[in-house]
């Protein structure tokens, strides 16, 4: 059976996986769910622990650098971002490739 | 017809440092709001060039003279700017209802680092039901420093708002509010003016100050437990939202104080003491 990834992106509230999540996104390879931006308002879990035990395999997260000098007060992109993909199998073979942005 | 400008007060202009927009709903009347449809169906004079000043963009008695003319929009970008704003551009947002998809959250323009800002008048001659797409945006987003459409990938933020509102609604945003076009669903059209206004002058104390004074602006007792004012201007400066990170809302607060100072023409003002405690460095005295 062919599999596909799916992408689970999290924002979170510090450098804890298991805190709570502030943003997110998600992306389905296998093209049975689009997900847009704007689409919910409820986070899809409470935090980053709660995807781990949902299934959900950590790719990557933020590291803690230090602010560069000049920029300490600076606030810009979110701080701590938690990759995770799971793989999924495609029901009925290839996924229809996906249309337009995002 | 001469108006008297409705000036905000100083909690609105901390409530729009705060958090970077102003919603005034239902503001435009109906028979305003037809005639701003029917203009623009029948095809609006083009817009003036960049700089030009926002007193000569627009013929008297037309519909767009006559919403900047309200007391209320008047007042409001007076508060916000001061005399003589400039014009920088408008443009006409409209879904036609067909099959589309949301906007992705972005930043407008680009990189900005000013403390100076613009104000981004949004007018919505319509009733905008939760299917027609109505803005999205993220309170208190305007002070990140991002570039533009790099944010794309924030598909969801904890707070975000989707417009829904009564007809002839205006909001102001701050130029850097994220925001995003939303997913009109409805089979109607929607129509969003914008327009881009810069300031020509330091944007101090435009607003009606009669209620600035050492209630607002001298220092407080702080982290006293129960004892939280939400109109109190230093509250509204240190209030957070809900995707702020447990660390960055610190930061968020110095930024908004930052602003404030700038809007209070005074390089001292603090609110509950964040920006005072970091800028504490004595000096041995004859050293």
């Amino acid at each position: 059976m062919t599999h596909r990834q799916q992408v689970l992106i999290l924002y979170l509230a510090n450098s804890a996986l298991d805190s709570r999540v502030v943003s997110w996104a998600r992306y389905d390879g296998t093209g049975q769910h689009e997900h847009l931006p704007g689409d919910s308002a409820e986070p899809p879990y409470a935090s980053g622990l709660a995807a781990l035990r949902d299934g959900w395999r950590l790719l990557q997260m933020s590291q803690l650098n230090p602010p560069a000098p000049g920029g300490e007060f600076t606030v810009s992109y979110q701080r701590y971002e938690f990759l995770f993909e799971k793989w999924a199998p495609v029901p009925d073979g290839d996924p229809a490739p996906a249309t337009g942005r995002g | 017809m001469q108006n008297t400008p409705e000036l905000l007060s100083t909690r609105e202009v901390a409530q729009f440092a705060a958090r970077g927009f102003l919603r005034f709903d239902g503001l435009v009347g109906a028979e305003q709001n037809e005639r701003f449809l029917h203009e623009f169906a029948a095809g609006l004079a083009g817009p003036k060039p960049a700089g030009t000043p926002l007193g000569e963009c627009y013929a008297p008695g037309s519909s767009i003279a006559r919403l900047l003319a309200l007391p209320r929009v008047q007042g409001a970008l007076h508060s916000l700017l001061g005399p003589g704003p400039i014009f920088d551009h408008h443009f006409f947002h409209v879904l036609d209802g067909r099959p589309s998809r949301p906007q992705a959250l972005h930043q407008d323009s680009t990189i900005d680092t000013r403390t100076a800002f613009d104000v981004q008048l949004f007018y919505y001659p319509q009733e905008v039901t939760q299917d027609m797409g109505g803005t999205r945006f993220v309170p208190g987003s305007h002070l990140r420093l991002v570039n533009e459409a790099s944010i794309a990938r924030y598909q969801n933020v904890l707070g975000q708002q989707h417009l829904v509102c009564p007809a002839g609604t205006v909001l102001l945003f701050h130029h850097g509010l994220w925001h995003g076009g939303g997913h009109n669903r409805s089979g109607k059209r929607r129509v969003l003016f914008k327009l881009r206004v810069q300031p020509s002058v330091p944007q101090h104390r435009h607003w009606d100050t009669s209620d600035l004074g050492p209630a607002t602006l001298d220092p407080q007792p702080i982290f006293v437990p129960g004892v939280w004012d939400e109109n109190d201007v230093q509250s509204i400066l240190c209030s957070s939202e809900p995707w702020y990170e447990d660390d960055t809302k610190r930061l968020e607060y110095i930024n908004r104080i930052q602003l404030w100072r700038y809007l209070l023409g005074d390089a001292r003002a603090d609110a509950h003491y964040w920006s005072t405690r970091v800028e504490n460095e004595p000096r041995r005295a004859g050293g």
